[in-house]
């Protein structure tokens, strides 16, 4: 039985709205350091590749495209790298896979930011580029505007990402130029050469003289190259324009099916990116499902729960993803299944922190185990190593 | 008396820094950052510091590869320390030229919030369009805005953490209320900055997290005087600090605040001897290996304007005339200006000592230092106190990231002894270890001067 990969993508007390109301949730100190390093401490625990840690220049919205002025729901969030990196000395294999936007954030300082939670991390960095998509949160930096959605444009993800295509097309040029600049130092440029006094060889930093539509940077960088050479990139996808980024930059890009169907069909449209956009055909990209979970050992448990908090927040609960609600041996079914239909792994969003983070350590990974289908214990140091990608030679490097 | 008040940095990118020597080790691996801030929190240090540079420099249009050079972003490698130390302050320089106040001000109010309140910001001004190169906008400010754009964005941030007022976060879980209507609701409208809408991240801890400044010139020290809680001053000497000492803590009143609401903290280094004659020997030692005639070389050129490659560093001043208006080396903020005064001092300390061309960089370029015996180190650094020359010091060591190892071991059980440096931490946030009160609020401030 192939295996398959588990991330949690940690937010807030969970992904539910009324999850800070839960029994056992901490809403005031989710902004402390102790409480994300518990979460990612049990994480680890249960063996999982990678966390990742959302994040976004505007604080939380019940809607997708504006801000509201909600005091019943939490608001407020610390900065996604920052927080990853406090993560780092706590725990030895786990990755650590922040979220930025790369709108409005110079691509120098997310390159840097990045490389140096893969340097403090020994080599466990990822990172989710994002746009910024909500038009309020351009105000913030007074510079430019961006497109605002309309109730329209919600319908569907493809007039989303219409809307959004020059955003896109930024992206490329950020996440192009991140890459480059952790390339631009050569991976044994530090020499330390006694005899000529020399500390680094010149001839092993390059500048990359990068020059897109929207950025520009000279480079070299001043990080040496990270550990992994590049930390694993991860992108989010639901329609086109994404998947063309993902299939252009990132190693890992995650998927919202809602059935085994779907994700044959979101499966296709990656790979009709991928030759759009020329990758080569032996270039790893893996591709994980997003599922938002609640999970209990009692049937039916999680759906009566899910039912509660529901009725706590006065709305139903919607997500992109598909919300899973049941016990963890369902949802084992239900990984094995859609891992049958070629995706590689899973990125589970727990409903709840801690409980459905808990459930998927103590019960859904020990089900998984049982099976074959999950590892028991860490394989590698690297996040690299753990996702089974090779470490890539850097752009300058001579060939071997 | 006066507490001393001590900080600790991270050798960065200059010629002090001897990677040669066989204990020197990684100046990127986090083992070194955590091995330096551990002993600087054994020592009972206010805190420990990162400098920043935003690109390598440039020698005769290469990149310079003498100097140690190479660091990762300091508020990421604080915010791992903040996981491994509990009291130690965490300070980084950011640049307030090449960044957004709304990015800057999340991401210190986010190492506060990490550390529990250990938070520093050094707002520095740096502009140069060489720099400038690795940005979307390039070098587009002028030498004379960039003090009324630092200005104006310590204000901005200030701002967006007054956004949030203490106990914003009602967490009512029964109530159903997760904050206070308008948390976060802010608007700055300057000239430099107009932003308007939501902060993510509640108030800090500290209120604002420490604000440190370091530059010299006439509107650097009435920005510190009205806005920094701290000085990185250059000025070590027992007069030279007097004199600034007095300068600047004679500027505060003007804007409502006591002396003791700045701290002046030059920054130095120390060599350490069981005899004094042991001390001079290892201090000369260090001078030969800091400036190797690669270096010694390079320097002069940078001051110089010229070429000099063919010149012995063994032998005499070059005869030649400096063109101090030629840039040879990009990046490097102490030869930026007053080259010409710079090359006459140098001349004549050379001709009155009779030194060589590396001698006489040696002699020039050495970071004020405190050289001697434990006990002669320890009493130099309570007379500079005590006669107010300083408030304290920022100990930048030659070695990483064993540097501080004696200082803490041997020196500073001293200060301990004489009852002017804490055995214990007494509060657990930076502005407690630094004796600051709360900050004042944004809109209890004047409005941002215009500093020309
Ligand atoms: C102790 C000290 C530390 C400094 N650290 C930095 C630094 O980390 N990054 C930087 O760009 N400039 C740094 N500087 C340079 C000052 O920011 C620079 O001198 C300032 O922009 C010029 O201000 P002035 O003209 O008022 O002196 C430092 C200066 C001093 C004295």
């Amino acid at each position: 039985m192939t295996r398959l990969h588990l991330a949690v993508a940690l937010d807030d007390t969970g992904w539910h709205p009324a999850s800070w109301r839960e029994p056992g949730a901490r809403p005031a100190e989710v902004f402390t350091a102790r409480y994300w390093a518990d979460l990612v401490r049990e994480a680890e625990r249960g063996l999982l590749d990678f966390v990742t840690v959302e994040d976004a220049l505007g604080p939380q919205s019940a809607a997708f495209h504006l801000p509201d002025d909600r005091t019943d729901q939490l608001r407020g969030r610390l900065d996604a790298v920052l927080l990853a990196a406090s993560l780092a000395p706590l725990t030895s294999h786990i990755g650590l896979v922040p979220t930025t936007n790369v709108t409005h954030t110079e691509p120098f300082h997310l390159s840097t930011g990045i490389a140096s939670l893969d340097h403090a991390s020994r080599g466990r960095a990822g990172w989710r580029p994002q746009i910024t998509f909500r038009a309020a949160d351009a105000a913030h930096f007074g510079r430019r505007t961006t497109p605002q959605l309309t109730a329209a444009d919600l319908r569907d993800p493809e007039l989303i990402a219409a809307r959004l295509r020059d955003l896109f097309a930024e992206a490329h040029e950020v996440v192009e130029a991140v890459g480059l600049l952790w390339d631009s130092w050569e991976d044994d440029a530090e020499i330390r050469d006694r005899p000529t006094g020399r500390f680094v060889d010149r001839d092993k930093l390059h500048r990359i003289d990068f020059a897109g539509e929207h950025v520009r940077v000279r480079g070299p960088s001043i990080t040496p190259r990270p550990p992994q050479g590049r930390p694993p990139i991860t992108v989010l996808a639901h329609a086109s324009t994404p998947y063309e980024l993902a299939a252009a930059r990132a190693d890992l890009v995650y998927l919202t099916p809602h059935s085994r169907a779907g994700a044959v069909t979101e499966l296709a449209a990656v790979d009709r990116a991928r030759q759009l956009v020329g990758r080569p055909p032996g270039d790893p990209l893996l591709a994980f499902a997003d599922l938002v979970v609640l999970l209990d050992d009692r049937p039916g448990r999680a759906a009566a729960r899910l039912r509660r908090l529901d009725d706590t927040d006065g709305a139903q609960y919607t997500s992109d993803a598909e919300i899973f609600a049941g016990t963890p041996g369902d949802l084992a079914d239900l990984l094995l299944d859609l891992r049958a239909a070629g995706l590689d792994g899973f990125r589970l969003r727990p409903a709840v922190l801690p409980h459905d983070l808990a459930a998927i350590t103590t019960a859904l990974v020990p089900e998984l185990q049982r099976r074959g289908a999950f590892r028991t214990g860490y394989e590698a140091a690297t996040l690299r190593g753990l996702l089974g990608l090779p470490r890539p030679a850097g752009r300058w490097a001579p060939r071997a | 008396m006066k507490q001393i008040h001590l900080a600790a940095q991270l050798p960065s990118v200059q010629h002090h820094t001897v990677w040669s020597d066989p204990r020197s080790g990684s100046q990127i691996a986090f083992d070194s950052f955590e091995r330096l801030a551990r002993t600087a929190e054994r020592g009972r240090f206010d805190f420990f510091f990162l400098s920043e540079g935003l690109r390598l420099r440039e020698h005769k249009g290469r990149i310079h590869d003498l100097d140690v050079v190479g660091r990762p972003e300091s508020l990421t490698v604080l915010s791992a320390l903040a996981a491994v130390t509990t009291r130690l302050g965490l300070a980084a320089t950011v640049n307030s030229t090449f960044n957004e106040p709304y990015e800057v001000a999340r991401r210190l109010a986010t190492l506060d919030h990490l550390s529990g309140g250990r938070a520093g910001w050094n707002v520095v001004t740096s502009w140069d369009a060489f720099t400038g190169e690795n940005f979307r906008r390039g070098g587009y400010l002028a030498e004379a805005d960039r003090y009324t754009r630092a200005a104006e964005f310590l204000r901005a941030a200030r701002t967006l953490w007054d956004s949030w007022r203490p106990g914003d976060v009602l967490a009512d879980a029964s109530a159903g209320r997760f904050l206070r209507d308008g948390a976060g609701r802010f608007a700055h409208h300057g000239r430099h900055f107009d932003i308007a809408g939501r902060f993510t991240t509640p108030r800090p801890p500290q209120g604002h997290p420490v604000i440190i400044q370091a530059g010299d010139s006439e509107q650097g020290r009435e920005f510190a005087a009205a806005d920094a809680d701290v000085i990185f001053s250059r000025h070590s000497t027992l007069e030279g600090g007097r004199a600034f000492y007095r300068d600047v803590k004679g500027r505060l009143a003007r804007y409502g605040r006591d002396p003791a609401d700045l701290k002046i903290i030059p920054s130095v280094t120390y060599v350490l001897g069981d005899t004094p004659a042991e001390a001079a020997e290892r201090a000369t030692e260090l001078g030969r290996a800091q400036v190797g005639p690669q270096t010694a070389l390079m320097l002069l050129e940078a001051l110089w304007g010229r070429d000099l490659s063919d010149h012995d560093p063994d032998g005499p001043l070059p005869r030649l005339d400096p063109r101090p208006d030629a840039v040879l080396t990009q990046g490097h903020t102490e030869y930026r200006k007053g080259r010409a005064e710079t090359v006459r001092r140098w001349r004549e300390l050379a001709d009155a000592r009779g030194l060589s061309i590396r001698e006489t960089v040696i002699a020039a370029t050495a970071r004020p230092t405190f050289v001697g015996t434990a006990r002669q180190i320890a009493d130099a650094m309570n007379e500079f106190v005590q006669t107010d020359a300083a408030d304290g010091f920022v100990f930048v060591p030659h070695l990483t990231p064993t540097g501080l190892d004696e200082l803490v071991d041997r020196v500073v059980p001293l200060l301990q002894e004489m009852g002017v440096h804490r055995a214990e931490y007494t509060g657990p946030t930076l502005r407690d270890h630094l004796g600051l009160k709360p900050p004042r609020e944004s809109r209890d401030r004047p409005a941002v001067k215009e500093f020309r």
